[in-house]
């Protein structure tokens, strides 16, 4: 039985034009992270004069793009109710299979590039088949693959790092229309996303996966190969997160990336998508990942020690994520 | 005597309760009744301080209280059965019966002995049964309601109210619930009962009242009332007929749509049964007879199930729901909320989900223009209250969330429908809406199965009637065998069973 439904009457009516569009902005979960970007970054700017340069801004977009393509393919498993703590791992093989290729192969950037990114897919899909074949609980099966993929690039790479030339470095060093390339490709791959996500019947169904399983299925959708499909798009981001960081640091690096999963969670969360599935939307995961590069840029400006920022950055996802639970109370 | 005196609740938008008054003794069965929406539910949150009045107050005794949470109202001896149960499925039953309120020894550390020992005088007290020491997982459904009894009962109780007590009950366990409920009577507790099945309530209880539109519109002895009073005053108007003609059983000569033979699963025996276009094909049976079980076996929920079938003359192997959606079978789930609704979604989401592919461009892009007019134009047909298709579907009232349900199949254009349970816990006036659509649906030449365990509803509306009893068909029942004694007789094994 329901409570209040019945006569017709809505409990939630929106007004037309601008003050409801306003009032569905201010009701969104990620309005609260986006708020504290906002007010993070007048008050780092207030605090130090070169925080508001064009350069400062674009470097933040630069440090940040990184985390925040590993957080796309995040929000992809998380929206289905999963985890996955694999892609910190993911990015670290991708980088020392791109070194690789290029430094003992002799493969071409492009080709090496390529390699990376399908050996980063395939290596979600393991996941993904384990998950979705056995249902098996994803937390433990990313945790097994945090250990596989860094365990064969450390092989391959004897645990040093492997250097590529420095012709390699464009990726993640150079411009383009005076955006980084790295912010360009978080770009281009958050607006995939959206596009996926939004607009075609298979982004429906990974929202439904994770909105009520059972009902996915009677309803006629293969959960079983969204499942796959979310773990290798997940494996798939780490990869392309891989390949600028190996450019950027003109090196295969089979030790980089170790928590890498946390900060990519984090800035889902941060985003508003719900840890148990089924809510969420791609444009608060960019901004919970701005959040968090934000807040690294600004608290290193102030000065902060390295130490005290970790304290910082905890506190404030802390408070972030209970503001939203209080909202969402309140809301009911 | 507890009272509740001109009680308004108001949520945004909507007044959920309207200067409400009631009473309830001692020792007296109060049945509560109305629509979806009516605000009994809303009115028993009041009464538990889960939701606080705006306006009215609460007497106990010509006192006045105020609960704010459960655990005050309980303190104050009311106590409420919710239709969903509170136990904790890995706990045994008495440590759900004391869970929280555990009784200690001297040293601090818990008495299982003296607990064990309360909880077989509770059960003494009211002549029940069930295993102390299993897990409640492990417990039937009537079981687990039982221990739930207890558990409300076994401290200070004086009011309980039951919220659809007898909605997943068997026939033979409703008896026994009423039981129970006597004993209490007898005890001097006062219990609120809420049923959708108003035949319950001429036998349970002494006096009812109906809510409309969260207005108290009649109180009154139930001796002195019919069943069909009581249901124009819930929907305020008359209604007469809640089943429309039969159009009896289709042609026997014209090819069935579906054959169904040899289904066989765990549990099961071989099923084999055809379903007909224009019928209303009724599947009977008691709990445990697996009719929801042979289904989902049917459809491929389970891939490794064996069965022969024909579908339109043509053998299908059915692997999976979504192959059976493909060949335009599709099967409406019996719980709402657990496995048919995405709750967090809106009506159209709701509504498009099994149909998103047909709705593209070249692309392959959802576009949103078709699905409004889509979830639009079902939100019409099916009559859905909402002022808006993006309303999320978790506001809904339980009516209208089933008609979304509906709605969702019959757009995906199928050709054989499983209603399964399709008006369980709605209202009267939803009910026969609904029924009026099964009919159109078969006069239209779809195959049409009702899953029902509402008996009413199966002789009221199909037009013949498989009775199932441990996995396997025991009865097949056309015209004016199709009544209530010829289908518990094969339900319950009663002839050569």
């Amino acid at each position: 039985m329901g409570e209040a439904a019945g006569t017709g009457a809505t409990s939630r009516e929106q007004p037309a034009g601008l003050a409801g569009l306003v009032r569905t902005v201010v009701a969104r979960p990620e309005f609260v992270s986006f708020v504290a970007l906002i007010v993070l970054m007048v008050l780092t700017a207030s605090m130090n004069e070169n925080f508001f340069t064009v350069d400062n801004l674009l470097n933040i977009t630069r440090q940040v793009s990184i985390t925040g393509i590993v957080a796309v393919g995040m929000t992809f498993v998380i929206l289905t109710g999963g985890i996955d703590l694999s892609v910190g791992a993911i990015v670290a093989l991708a980088s020392t299979l791109m070194a690789g290729m290029i430094a003992d192969f002799g493969l071409p950037f492009w080709l090496a590039a390529l390699v990376a990114v399908v050996g980063g897919a395939l290596t979600g899909a393991v996941s993904g088949f384990f998950i979705a074949r056995f249902a098996l609980p994803p937390i433990i099966v990313t945790l097994a693959m945090m250990e596989i993929p860094r365990g064969l690039g450390l092989i391959y790479t004897n645990g040093y790092p492997l250097p590529i030339d420095r012709e390699y470095g464009f990726l993640g060093r150079e411009y383009i229309l005076g955006l980084p390339i790295p912010t360009l490709i978080m770009l281009i791959v958050f607006v995939v996303a959206y596009f996926v996500l939004n607009r075609l019947p298979i982004g429906r169904y990974v929202y439904a996966v994770g909105g009520n399983e059972d009902a996915a299925i009677l309803s006629g959708i293969r959960t079983a190969r969204i499942k796959l499909m979310v773990y290798a798009v997940s494996g798939f981001t780490a990869a392309i997160a891989g390949l600028i960081q190996t450019s950027r640091l003109l090196s295969g690096q089979p030790n980089s990336a170790i928590g890498m999963e946390l900060d990519a969670i984090a800035a889902v969360v941060l985003g508003g998508t719900a840890i148990t599935g089924g809510r969420g939307h791609i444009v608060g995961t960019l901004i919970g990942a701005l959040l968090l590069g934000v807040l690294n840029n600004s608290l290193n400006m102030i000065g902060l020690s390295p130490y005290s920022q970790r304290v910082v950055k905890g506190v404030i996802l802390l408070i972030a994520v209970l503001i939203g639970y209080l909202r969402k109370q309140n809301s009911r | 005597m507890l009272e509740m005196k001109h009680i308004t609740k108001r949520f945004p938008g909507i007044v959920a309760l309207n200067d409400v008054s009631l009473s309830l003794k001692r020792g007296e069965v109060h049945a509560l009744v109305g629509e979806n929406g009516a605000g009994k539910s809303t009115l028993m949150k009041v009464l538990s301080g889960v939701y606080q009045a705006d306006e009215g107050e609460l007497l106990i005794d010509g006192a006045a209280v105020h609960p704010t949470r459960t655990r005050e109202s309980e303190k104050l001896g009311i106590n409420i059965i919710f239709q969903e149960f509170s136990l904790v499925p890995d706990l045994n039953a008495y440590e759900n019966i004391f869970l929280g309120r555990e009784i200690r020894t001297k040293l601090g550390t818990l008495d299982s002995r003296s607990m064990r020992r309360m909880a077989r005088e509770a059960l003494d007290r009211l002549a029940m049964y069930f295993p102390l020491d299993c897990p409640v997982a492990d417990l039937t459904v009537a079981e687990q309601q039982s221990v739930e009894i207890v558990k409300a009962t076994i401290f200070k109780c004086n009011f309980l109210v039951l919220d659809e007590p007898t909605a997943t009950l068997t026939p033979r366990e409703v008896k026994k619930l009423f039981e129970v409920i006597e004993r209490l009577k007898a005890l001097g507790v006062g219990c609120f009962f809420i049923s959708h099945h108003l035949e319950e309530i001429f036998e349970i209880a002494d006096t009812v009242s109906v809510l409309r539109d969260g207005c108290h519109v009649f109180t009154g002895p139930v001796s002195s009332c019919t069943q069909d009073e009581l249901i124009s005053k819930m929907v305020g108007r008359e209604v007469t007929q809640a089943f429309p003609p039969k159009r009896g059983v289709a042609d026997a000569a014209e090819p069935p749509i579906m054959e169904v033979r040899k289904l066989r699963f765990p549990g099961s025996q071989d099923i084999s049964f055809d379903v007909r276009r224009g019928e209303i094909l009724g599947i009977a049976g008691l709990v445990g007879a697996k009719r929801t079980e042979s289904f989902l076996a049917l459809i491929g929920r389970d891939p490794s199930i064996e069965k022969d079938v024909l579908f339109q003359g043509k053998p299908i192997d059915l692997r999976s729901p979504h192959e059976a959606l493909s060949h335009g079978i599709g099967y409406l789930p019996e719980d709402r909320k657990r496995t048919g609704l995405f709750l967090p979604f809106s009506i159209r989401s709701n509504i498009v989900i099994s149909t998103l592919n047909r709705l593209t461009n070249k692309l392959g892009m959802v576009l949103p223009r078709e699905e409004k007019a889509l979830s639009d134009r079902f939100i019409q047909r099916m009559r859905i209250r909402t002022t808006s298709d993006l309303k999320t579907v978790s506001e809904l009232s339980g009516g209208n969330q089933q008609k979304v349900i509906i709605a969702r199949w019959l757009a995906s254009n199928c050709k054989l429908l499983i209603f399964d349970e399709p008006t369980r816990g709605i209202d009267v006036g939803a009910k026969a809406e609904i029924y009026v659509m099964l009919q159109e649906l078969a006069a239209q030449g779809l195959g049409v199965v009702v899953i029902s365990s509402d008996l009413p509803e199966v002789i009221g509306l199909c037009d013949r009637v498989l009775v199932m009893r441990y996995g396997s068909i025991r009865a097949t029942l056309t015209g004016a065998d199709i009544n209530s004694e010829k289908i518990m007789i094969y339900a319950s094994g009663g002839e050569n069973g």
